[in-house]
C-alpha cells in the first residue's frame, strides 16, 4: 500500500493511525534483527504519538495527503528529544534540543515519526557499512548491501518497515540506495530543502529529499518539505512547489537526452540494457529520444571526493568531545583530548575522509586540488547548462551495477568511489534527479534509472517518471524476489 | 656616534559591532549575562546548525569603511579559518581571507608633528570566540554543584558570534603619539557611527601592534613582531617604548629580531614571547559553503552612504556656524560622541550654546576627572541640565547656589527645580526682607561702616558679603550691591 493510499484510508476512517503505526511496528518487530533498517525506534512514543496524531487528524488540524503516514527519517536530520547518531559513535549519546526544518516539515504535514534509520557513518560510503551499529541487508537479497549512505531509509521502505522515508543526497545518497532497493528517490534542486539540522557532510553538494514506494509518493512527501527556510542562507524561495500536480502521463514530444558517455566500459551489461529499455519505453510513449555527449563524467568522481572531502574536513572539526558525543576517557590535557576522542569516535571512512580534506585545503596544496576542484565544478555545470539547452530530461543508469555483497566495495575504496560517476555530477551542479527501478538483474536485483533535469524542473522529471513507472507497471517489493530465490525473506503488508 | 633608528609600526585593530544581535544567529550581543545564556545551536556549534548574516553588522562594517575611505568589496562572501580550540566550537572561525569587505582606505590624524595619513589596508568582517574560565586542582568550583573536583575548565560562549571587524592598518606609524592618534581616530569614528562602543577594558576594541625597527635610511623593512594584550591606550605605549628598545637592544648586541607574537604584561612592563613563526598554525582557509554570498548593489551602498551620521568634523562645522562656539569649545564638546549629543540636546532643551558648553567643559569635565569617569558614564539628564541653566538665567538660584546643585545633580541625578524647592535654596529678592538683612548687616558692623566713611571703598563688599552669609548664600547678590550702597 503506497503512502498516499494509506492517507486516504486514514482520512476515510477506515484505518486508524494507531493500526497503521502498529502494523508498521510488528513488521518492524518481525524483520529488523535480519534487515537492521533502524538506529533507533522507540515503540511506545510511537503509539502514543499515533493516537494525540489521530486526535488532530479528528479535529481538522490535519488534512494534507500525508497526513497519519508513518515516516522514517535518515539519521542524521536532527530530531528534537530523539537520539540522532549519523551512524558515528561520535555521536552514540546526542540528543538534540531542536529538530530539523526537514523533519519540522513532516511533522507539520501530519506524518508520524517511526525512527531514525542507519546510514554510512555521517553519510560518508555508498554501502551502509561504515554505519558503527552494524550493516544494513538488502531485503531483495540479505547477503547484498542496501547501498548508501541512505540505506538503512532505501532498505526500510523496501522491506514495509515504514511507508515513505527522508534520506539525504551528497553524492548519490538518496537515488544509489533507492536504485538497489527497488523504490523512488530523489534529490531535488539545492536550496529546495532547507539543510538546517541536517548534520553536513559536504555543505554545498547535501541536499534533504524522499524515499517511496512509488513517483506519487515522492512527489508528495517533497511537496511536504520543501520550503524557504531564513535560518539557512543556501535555502531558495521557490514557486510551484506543488509537485504532486505534474503528476500526468504525458511525455509527448519530451526531448530527452542520453549521455553516451554514460554506457561505457564500466557499465554492466545487464544494467545497461534496463536502462536502455527504459528510454525506448518512454521513446513509445511520445518523448524524443536523442543520445549525445556530456563529458567530463570521469573529472566528477576526483572533483567531487576533492570538495566533499575538503568541506567535510572541516565540518567535523566540531565533533572534539567537548561540548557532546563522544570523550574518550583517560587523556591528558587538551590535545590529548582532542586527538584520542578523534581516533576513537569516528570510524575508518569518516578519518580517511577527514585526512583528505585536511590535505587538500593546506597550504600548498590548495590550488592545486581544492580550487583545481572547483573549477571543475565549473565545467560540469556548463556541461550540463549545454545539455539542457537541448534537452529537457537527461536519462542514464544511477550506477553502474545492481547491489554488491558485503565487503565487496570497501575493500576498495577507489571503486566504491568510482561506482558513484552517474550521480556525484548531479550534486556538483545543484540539479534534481530521481531514481526509480526499471527492472531486474538476472540475480533477481532492481536496476535503477535515473533521470535528470535542469535546475527547478522537479515537475518535469515527475511527469517523466510517472509516465514510465504507469508503462512499466507494478514492480513489486521485495516479495516476489524472495521468493523465487527459494528463501523465506520478506513480504509485503 | 650612535646609530639613529626608525621605528615601524603598523596595528591590528578587532572592534566589537553594536548590532543588538550575534553575526550568524539571534542571539543577544549584551555584555554580560550568566554563562551560556545568550547562546543557541548555531553559536554553539551543534550539529547541523547553520549560520545566517545579520545584515546590520554588514551595513556597519560598510559604513566603517566609506567614513575611512575604503573601496567596498561588492561581492560579500566568508571563508572558514579552521582550528581546534575549545572556545571556538565550530572549531572553525567564520572570517574573511580573500575578499575583505573594505580595502585601500587612510585616515588623517594630527600629532604635534602636525598632520599625516595613515593607511587602512583592509577591514574584514569575523565572529568572536567564546570564553574560558579555568579552575585549578579544584580550587575552583564557579558556583556550581558537583564541579570544581580535579582540573576543570569551563567555556561560557555568549562572546561566540559576536560581531567584529578587525581594521588593519597600513606600517604607516612611527611611534607611540601616532599610534595613540590613530586609534583615537578610530574611536572617534566608529563612536560617531554608532558602530561600536570601543571600550577596551571591557574587550570591545582589541590592539594588536606589529613593531619592527630600521636603520634611518634605509627602504627595507625589519623584522616584526606581534604585540598582544594591550589592555589600555597607556599600556598600548608602554608595549611600543619597550619593544622598541628591546629590538634595538638585540640589533646593538648583534643578535637576530625573530619574528614572533609576544604578549605584554603591563604589571611587569614588559612583553615574552608567545609563539614563533614556524609555530605558525596551517588554518586552511575555504570559502565557507554555508553562508550564500552576498551582492552589494548600487542602491544598498547608497542608502549607507545617505544614511551616514555627521563625524566630528561635519559636526564641529554645524556647531560653528549655528551657534558660533568658539574653536577651542568645539574641540572639547566634539571630542566624544556622547558629549557633543549631550550638548546638542541640552541645547535643543534651554537653547542657550555658550552656555551649555561651559557647564560641560569646566564643571561636567572637572567632575569626571575627580571621580575617574568616562563621558559615557554620565548620569545627569540633558532635561536636568537645561532645567538648570533656566533657573541662573531666570535669577531664580545664584551662581555659587547653582554649582553646589550641579555637585549634587552629576552625582544623584535628581531634578534640579524639586532639589532647590525642597532645600529651600531660591534666591531671596524680596526687597524688604533684603532690606532688612542690609540693616542689621550695618548695625552689626559699625566699625566696617566707619571705614566706608573713612573713604575705604573695600567696606561695602564686606557688607555685602556679611548679609550674604546671614541669608545662607541665598540672596540676589546685585540687588544686596545696591542696597548696601542706597542705605549706607
Amino acid at each position: 500500500m503506497s503512502a498516499l493510499e494509506l492517507a486516504r484510508r486514514i482520512k476515510a476512517k477506515e484505518v486508524s493511525v494507531a493500526e497503521a503505526a502498529q502494523a508498521v511496528l510488528e513488521r518492524i518487530e518481525e524483520k529488523e534483527e535480519l534487515y537492521h533498517c533502524y538506529i533507533t525506534v522507540e515503540p511506545e512514543a510511537v503509539r502514543r504519538q499515533a493516537k494525540e496524531l489521530q486526535k488532530r487528524i479528528d479535529n481538522g488540524e490535519f488534512t494534507g495527503p500525508l497526513a497519519g503516514v508513518p515516516l522514517a527519517v535518515k539519521d542524521n536530520l536532527c530530531t528534537k528529544g530523539m537520539r540522532t547518531t549519523c551512524a558515528s559513535g561520535m555521536l552514540g549519546n546526542f540528543v538534540p534540543f531542536y529538530s530539523a526544518e526537514a523533519v519540522r516539515n513532516v511533522e507539520k504535514a501530519g506524518m508520524l515519526l517511526v525512527g531514525k534509520t542507519n546510514m554510512d557513518e555521517f553519510a560518508m560510503g555508498s554501502t551502509t557499512e561504515t554505519s558503527a551499529y552494524g550493516v544494513t541487508r538488502n531485503p531483495w537479497n540479505p547477503e547484498r548491501v542496501p547501498g548508501g549512505s541512505s540505506g538503512g531509509s532505501a532498505a526500510a521502505v523496501a522491506a514495509g518497515e515504514c511507508f515513505a522515508a527522508l534520506g539525504s543526497d551528497t553524492g548519490g545518497s538518496i537515488r544509489q540506495p533507492a536504485a538497489y532497493c527497488g523504490v523512488v528517490g530523489m534529490k531535488p534542486t539545492y536550496g529546495t530543502v532547507s539543510r538546517y539540522g541536517l548534520v553536513a557532510y559536504g555543505s554545498s553538494l547535501d541536499q534533504v529529499g524522499p524515499i517511496c514506494k512509488d513517483v506519487a509518493d515522492c512527489a508528495a512527501l517533497l511537496e511536504a518539505i520543501a520550503s524557504y527556510d531564513e535560518k539557512d542562507s543556501t535555502s531558495l524561495r521557490r514557486e510551484n512547489t506543488d509537485f504532486a500536480s505534474a503528476l500526468k502521463e504525458d511525455v509527448q514530444g519530451l526531448r530527452i537526452g542520453v549521455p553516451r558517455d554514460y554506457f561505457g566500459a564500466w557499465l554492466d551489461g545487464e544494467v545497461k540494457t534496463a536502462v536502455r529499455k527504459a528510454a525506448e519505453t518512454l521513446q513509445e510513449k511520445g518523448a524524443l529520444v536523442e543520445e549525445f555527449d556530456l563529458g567530463l563524467a570521469e573529472y566528477g568522481v576526483a572533483a567531487y571526493y576533492t570538495i566533499a572531502a575538503a568541506e567535510a574536513s572541516s565540518n567535523l572539526e566540531r565533533f572534539d568531545g567537548i561540548k557532546y558525543g563522544f570523550r574518550a576517557e583517560g587523556y591528558e590535557g587538551l590535545h590529548d583530548m582532542y586527538k584520542k576522542s578523534r581516533s576513537e569516535g569516528f570510524g575508518a571512512e569518516v578519518k580517511r575522509r577527514i585526512m583528505l580534506g585536511t590535505f587538500v585545503l593546506s597550504s600548498g596544496y590548495y590550488d592545486a586540488y581544492y580550487l583545481k576542484a572547483l573549477k571543475v565544478k565549473a565545467l560540469m555545470k556548463k556541461a550540463f547548462e549545454k545539455a539542457f539547452a537541448r534537452y529537457e530530461v537527461i536519462l542514464g543508469p544511477v550506477a553502474p551495477a545492481t547491489a554488491p555483497k558485503f565487503g565487496e566495495s570497501l575493500a576498495d575504496p577507489l571503486q566504491m568511489y568510482l561506482s558513484d560517476i552517474y550521480t556525484i555530477s548531479v550534486n556538483l551542479a545543484g540539479l534534481p534527479a530521481i531514481s526509480l527501478p526499471c527492472g531486474k538483474d538476472s540475480k533477481g536485483l532492481p536496476v535503477g534509472l535515473q533521470l535528470i533535469g535542469d535546475c527547478f524542473q522537479e515537475k518535469t522529471l515527475l511527469r517523466a517518471a510517472y509516465t514510465y513507472e504507469k508503462a512499466r507497471g507494478d514492480f513489486g517489493l521485495p516479495k516476489e524476489a524472495a521468493e523465487r530465490e527459494g528463501g523465506s525473506h520478506g513480504e509485503t503488508i | 656616534m650612535a646609530k639613529q633608528y626608525e621605528t615601524v609600526i603598523g596595528l591590528e585593530v578587532h572592534v566589537e559591532l553594536a548590532t543588538k544581535t550575534k553575526i550568524f544567529c539571534g542571539c543577544s550581543t549584551a555584555f554580560g549575562g550568566a554563562p551560556n545564556t545568550h547562546a543557541c545551536p548555531v553559536c554553539t556549534g551543534m550539529p547541523g546548525a547553520l549560520p545566517v548574516l545579520n545584515k546590520k553588522a554588514l551595513e556597519y562594517a560598510v559604513a566603517v569603511g566609506l567614513a575611512m575611505n575604503c573601496e567596498i568589496t561588492r561581492y560579500c562572501k566568508f571563508d572558514r579559518k579552521n582550528y581546534f580550540y575549545p572556545d571556538n566550537p565550530q572549531n572553525y572561525q567564520i572570517s574573511q581571507l580573500y575578499l575583505p569587505i573594505c580595502r585601500n582606505g587612510s585616515v588623517e590624524i594630527e600629532t604635534k608633528e602636525g598632520k599625516k595619513q595613515v593607511g587602512v589596508h583592509e577591514i574584514h568582517m569575523e565572529e568572536d570566540a567564546g570564553k574560558l574560565l579555568h579552575g585549578e586542582n579544584g580550587q575552583e568550583s564557579f558556583g556550581m554543584e558537583g564541579l570544581g573536583e580535579g582540573n576543570c575548565s569551563l567555556v561560557d560562549y555568549n562572546r561566540s558570534g559576536v560581531p567584529l571587524i578587525e581594521i588593519v592598518s597600513e606600517p604607516d606609524m612611527r611611534n607611540a603619539q601616532e599610534v595613540i592618534a590613530y586609534l583615537e581616530k578610530l574611536r572617534m569614528i566608529l563612536q560617531y557611527l554608532g558602530a561600536s562602543d570601543c571600550k577596551l577594558q571591557e574587550g570591545s576594541m582589541r590592539v594588536d601592534v606589529n613593531l619592527s625597527v630600521r636603520e634611518a635610511g634605509v627602504a627595507q623593512l625589519g623584522t616584526r613582531t606581534e604585540m598582544k594584550n594591550l589592555n589600555s591606550f597607556r599600556a598600548i605605549a608602554r608595549a611600543i617604548e619597550g619593544e622598541r628598545k628591546r629590538q634595538i637592544e638585540r640589533m646593538e648586541a648583534g643578535q637576530e629580531v625573530v619574528q614572533e607574537t609576544r604578549r605584554w604584561d603591563d604589571g611587569k612592563g614588559e612583553s615574552y614571547a608567545m609563539r614563533g613563526k614556524e609555530d605558525a598554525q596551517d588554518y586552511r582557509y575555504f570559502p565557507d559553503p554555508d553562508l550564500a554570498p552576498v551582492a552589494i548593489g548600487e542602491e544598498w551602498l547608497k542608502g549607507i552612504r545617505a544614511a551616514q551620521p555627521e563625524l566630528r568634523t561635519e559636526r564641529m562645522a554645524r556647531y560653528r556656524q549655528a551657534y558660533g562656539l568658539p574653536d577651542y569649545d568645539l574641540e572639547i564638546i566634539t571630542g566624544t560622541k556622547r558629549i557633543a549629543d549631550f550638548f546638542e540636546e541640552t541645547v535643543r532643551l534651554c537653547g542657550q550654546p555658550k552656555k551649555v558648553s561651559n557647564w560641560l567643559m569646566v564643571e561636567t569635565f572637572r567632575l569626571l576627572k575627580e571621580h575617574g569617569m568616562e563621558p559615557e558614564e554620565i548620569r545627569f539628564s540633558p532635561a536636568n541640565l537645561a532645567k538648570l541653566i533656566r533657573m541662573t538665567d531666570q535669577r531664580e538660584i545664584n551662581g555659587t547656589v547653582a554649582k553646589a546643585v550641579f555637585e549634587v545633580m552629576f552625582e544623584k541625578d535628581i531634578d534640579p527645580e524639586t532639589y532647590v524647592e525642597e532645600m529651600g535654596l531660591k534666591t531671596v529678592n524680596d526687597e524688604g526682607t533684603l532690606r532688612r538683612a542690609v540693616e542689621e548687616a550695618l548695625a552689626a558692623n559699625p566699625k566696617s561702616v566707619e571705614d566706608y566713611y573713612k573713604g575705604k571703598e573695600k567696606a561695602v563688599g564686606f557688607l555685602v558679603g556679611q548679609t550674604m552669609k546671614a541669608m545662607k548664600g541665598k540672596a540676589d547678590p546685585g540687588m544686596v550691591n545696591r542696597l548696601v550702597k542706597e542705605m549706607l
